[in-house]
């Protein structure tokens, strides 16, 4: 077709760099830095060329390009077929098509491609900043597509009908997004790069890797509880439980996993749910302990609880938990074994107070744990987020020497001993607190709310929780962790609770990610049924959510089409009563001819009606009047449609 | 365009259903909602296809921010067909101006566009049936006249055929359009001939015979222009020596002295009709071009000798309409 071929002028192709930047901009943060960089040289020089009316480069020179890029894009990634190399590669493609575009084809191959690339951008990041600059560069390549379809645009009247185009988008959109049916998972399984890197716990501790978690304000999960919240000091979310201990980390040990409960549940339980961040790894994290589990979630023999699959996005899960359990039975004795073990050579004066105390108090594990916390109270420990640095024998370093550390060495040097004495314990890591959001009522809890402390085994009660950092800082548990720290510690900005504007900000902020978080980003299959139930659809099934879909959008369009019409018949109400006099001479054979303008019609009718020419005279005057003069009086446009009204031919 | 896989036959069937039987129709015709169709273009079907992707690899990776955008693009197409529509509906084309022809020039049907609502509408194209695409841009609350050209092959009433008015506007992702075939006609001079034997001015037995050039020569004087003057005798030194902008007229004693009869039975009898007319329009064109002044004499009609654009006009079309 004659269109399809048509070339592209100037201006045209000024639009197409803009959409091509626009498009690839946002993704340069996660782009290797050399193909950003040769990308935007390339995007830079088909600029100036155009300006500068340059020829362009030969074919063969872009092609070489290409495929050195790629090259670079395979050594880099060590793939080609992966997400992030595909993505890398559109980006690089999207800068060198403009060198071969010629015809509107290829221009509206690169504003498809400039579409693909801003979703490629929600591949690592679905944030609220990102969702407005992804609306703004929509907005620049729809202008694009209005500059392609008409030859001579004003720049800005294509960026201001792309805008308003976007906005008719948007109650389609909103429709579209509650009521298209969900499909839960994957379609086909999800290549191996879709999740990076996140701070958070893992599946070791040493001396120094919670205190380093303590400096971040990045959010871990969100809870909101069905009823009141516990008290403070009761919101110990456990995560990594860590047995095995090589005289300096404790790692986890890979536990036995069911869906039945290992233990029993006594007492009312508190029902919450919990809005995870994805930080690559199993487990979940709940108040201890999990009564009924959430669905997809297994429980291990180390009472943790694990999802089957690395949480990789954003994760929702309701869960019960009760303060008090009683097990089932007696630990099994590998468990038990494995509890006491201890490297040998290592911590010599940790073991031999542990046996001390051990024979000390005949081996009854609540006076020796009574001792070694009282000892962390009255002895100069202190709470501090840098303690110094230790030794080979690190827990003997801490315990006689330094007395100086975070929650990892007192929780580490605790076991330590317990175990010398022995008595099963082991070291439980997770977040212990959080900060009600007054805004929405969730629980913020945070990197820096990590925590860690121990679990002992008292024959007949079970594992018992025992947190030495309490004994020597109770304002830890009891407030947080700015209340906890010495003046002059370095903490979070964020957790500091003397700029009370600053916290303001902070919730309203956090209140507004986290609403866009349950509702944008979580929405789901559930969430959609949930949502949809609440709305009055009794079986939100995908035949009834399609059949709301089109009626809805059905009702939508005709709205709109009623506002193009409203738009049609809005005329001038001076033409209007021009149209009625009109009509009244064309009954008198008077047709007003379309070259012929008001004065020669009105001269014709009145030579035609000569007992009307000063009627007609006069209404032409006033036609003349209200039409071209710049000022008008509202007096003139009665008498206008008066005169007309009256006037019989 | 989209129907061009269909056989002539049902081609011919939709266009007489498309127009309602009514061509030619009555003016000024309205593009009303039921005459404007909607599909979409090439481009429109890559953007769905391109939707359709995005669609399946948010559900894939989960990507909510991705059903956004692939839904907000989606309602982007809707507003397209809208505005699309809206670009061409209730235009109203009433018949313009159309200038004679000759055989063998491209004819220019003149039809005007008049748009009723404050939004201007840009980017239409229209062509008759057989013609060139032309683009237009009709400004807010106004009227501009197309000329849509094409080529006229034969003498006499050229009718304007089915008129295809198209628009893409604003994305190109959809294509409305619209058949109109309002009454517009085109006259259609015969083709000159062009190796025509030279005007039969020197004869001698036929009265009023005269010899080529000299009427013009007679400069008689000068009068103010009266608009219906050819344009070829302003007194062009004369307007630019006087200060004012009237223009005058030359006026030459050689003039209605003297008549030329261009005559039907003068002609070689071996020539067909159609040669005859295209000789006489050639003999039409250079009398008119020599400023003669000259009668036409056709078997069925006789134009007495006179001169001037509607003189000239009068003779060819009487040439065009011969027979018909």
């Amino acid at each position: 077709m004659a269109r399809a071929s048509a070339s592209l002028n100037q201006q045209q192709v000024f639009w197409l760099c803009a959409a091509a930047t626009g498009g690839f901009a946002p993704l340069t943060p996660w782009l290797p830095w050399w193909l950003s960089a040769l990308s935007t040289l390339a995007l830079l020089s088909r600029a100036f060329l155009l300006w500068r009316k340059t020829p362009l480069p030969p074919a063969w020179f872009v092609n070489l390009i290409a495929v050195i890029g790629s090259i670079g894009v395979g050594f880099h990634y060590r793939t080609l077929l992966g997400k992030d190399a595909g993505v890398a590669l559109l980006a690089l493609f999207l800068a060198l098509k403009l060198f071969e575009t010629k015809t509107h084809r290829d221009a509206y191959a690169v504003v498809f491609l400039g579409y693909f690339l801003v979703l490629s951008q929600f591949f690592y990041s679905q944030s609220i900043p990102v969702a407005v600059i992804s609306i703004l560069t929509v907005v620049l390549l729809t202008a694009t597509l209005v500059a392609l379809n008409r030859a001579q645009a004003k720049p800005a009247a294509s960026l201001r009908l792309a805008g308003v185009m976007v906005a008719q988008a948007i109650p389609f959109m909103l429709i579209f997004f509650v009521l298209f049916p969900r499909i839960a998972g994957p379609l086909w399984g999800l290549p191996q790069d879709s999740g990076r890197a996140i701070s958070g716990l893992s599946d070791s501790m040493v001396p120094g890797s919670i205190s380093k978690l303590a400096l971040s304000d990045a959010i871990a999960f969100r809870v909101r509880f069905n009823s009141a919240p516990p008290a403070q000091d009761a919101l110990y979310w456990r995560g990594p439980v860590l047995t095995d201990f090589d005289g300096r980390t404790w790692t986890i040990a890979r536990p036995g996993v069911s869906t039945a409960l290992p233990y029993q549940t006594l007492g009312r339980g508190i029902e919450y749910d919990v809005t995870l961040e994805p930080h690559q790894q199993y487990w979940l994290f709940a108040l201890e302990l999990p009564g009924k589990l959430p669905a997809d979630a297994v429980i291990g023999s180390d009472y943790g609880m694990y999802a089957k699959k690395p949480l990789r996005e954003r994760f929702r899960y309701q869960v019960t938990s009760y303060a008090q359990t009683k097990p089932v039975k007696e630990e099994s004795s590998e468990v038990l074994r494995v509890a006491l073990e201890l490297p040998s050579g290592m911590n010599p004066r940790a073991r031999a107070l542990g046996e001390e105390l051990g024979s000390k108090h005949k081996r009854d594990a609540i006076q020796i744990a009574a001792d070694m916390l009282g000892r962390f109270r009255n002895e100069p420990f202190t709470y501090t987020l840098s303690p110094p640095p230790l030794g080979r024998h690190d827990v003997d370093d801490f315990l006689f020497a330094t007395r100086r550390g975070f929650c990892e060495h007192f929780a580490s040097s605790f076991v330590v001993v317990m175990r010398a004495a022995g008595i099963p314990a082991r070291v439980v890591t997770g977040y212990q607190g959080g900060e009600i959001n007054p805004i929405d009522g969730y629980l913020v809890v945070r990197q820096a709310d990590a925590h860690a402390w121990a679990e002992i085994w008292l024959s007949g009660k079970g594992w018992v929780r025992l947190d030495p950092t309490a004994a020597i800082a109770p304002g830890r548990v009891e407030k947080n962790l700015a209340a906890a720290l010495p003046a002059g510690e370095p903490i979070p900005m964020l957790l500091n609770a003397d700029n009370a504007l600053l916290r303001a900000v902070r919730f309203r902020l956090d209140a507004v990610v986290n609403g866009w978080n349950q509702w944008v980003l979580g929405y789901d299959a559930n969430r959609q049924r949930d949502l949809l139930k609440a709305l009055g659809m009794a079986s939100p099934d995908w035949q009834s959510m399609g059949a709301a879909l089109m009626v809805l959008c059905g009702l939508l369009m005709l709205a709109l089409m009623a506002w193009t019409l409203r738009q049609w018949q809005r005329t001038d109400p001076v033409i209007r009563a021009w149209r009625e006099f009109q009509r009244k001479l064309t009954r008198r054979g008077l047709v007003a001819q379309a070259w012929e303008g008001p004065r020669d019609y009105g001269l014709r009718a009145a030579s035609a009606c000569p007992a009307k020419a000063g009627e007609i005279a006069e209404i032409e005057t006033l036609f003349e009047t209200l039409r071209y003069r710049p000022v008008q009086s509202a007096d003139a446009l009665r008498k206008f449609r008066y005169l007309i009204r009256v006037f019989a031919p | 365009m989209q129907l061009a896989q269909f056989g002539p036959g049902l081609k011919r069937r939709f266009y007489q259903w498309a127009l309602r039987g009514r061509a030619p129709e009555a003016s000024p015709v309205v593009l009303t909602q039921r005459r404007v169709y909607v599909l979409p273009s090439r481009a429109g079907l890559g953007y769905a296809a391109s939707l359709g992707v995005m669609l399946i690899g948010s559900m894939n990776y989960s990507l909510s921010l991705g059903h956004v955008l692939t839904f907000l693009l989606g309602g982007l197409g809707i507003s397209a067909i809208l505005n699309t529509f809206r670009n061409l509906a209730f235009i109203s084309i009433t018949p313009g101006r159309c200038s004679a022809v000759f055989a063998g020039e491209v004819a220019h049907f003149g039809l005007v566009i008049q748009n009723n609502r404050k939004a201007e509408r840009p980017a239409l194209r229209m062509c008759a049936d057989g013609g060139d695409w032309i683009v237009l841009e009709v400004p807010p609350a106004d009227r501009i006249e197309a000329l849509l050209p094409l080529r006229a092959l034969k003498r006499g009433w050229l009718e304007l055929p089915r008129v295809t008015i198209e628009t893409r506007y604003p994305l190109g992702l959809i294509r409305a359009w619209a058949y109109a075939q309002p009454k517009q006609q085109c006259l259609v001079y015969p083709r000159p001939a062009l190796n025509a034997p030279p005007l039969p001015t020197g004869d001698g037995d036929q009265k009023g015979n005269v010899q080529l050039g000299r009427g013009s020569d007679d400069f008689a004087g000068l009068r103010d222009h009266h608009p219906s003057d050819s344009p070829r005798h302003v007194a062009w030194k004369a307007v630019a020596r006087q200060h004012s902008d009237e223009l005058l007229t030359k006026l030459f004693s050689g003039e209605n002295t003297q008549s030329l009869w261009l005559d039907w039975e003068q002609l070689p009898t071996g020539l067909d009709n159609e040669m005859k007319l295209s000789v006489m329009a050639r003999w039409v064109c250079e009398a008119d071009a020599a400023r003669l002044t000259w009668g036409l004499r056709l078997p069925a009609e006789v134009i007495m000798p006179g001169t001037g654009e509607s003189h000239r006009h009068a003779c060819l079309q009487a040439l065009a309409l011969f027979g018909r």
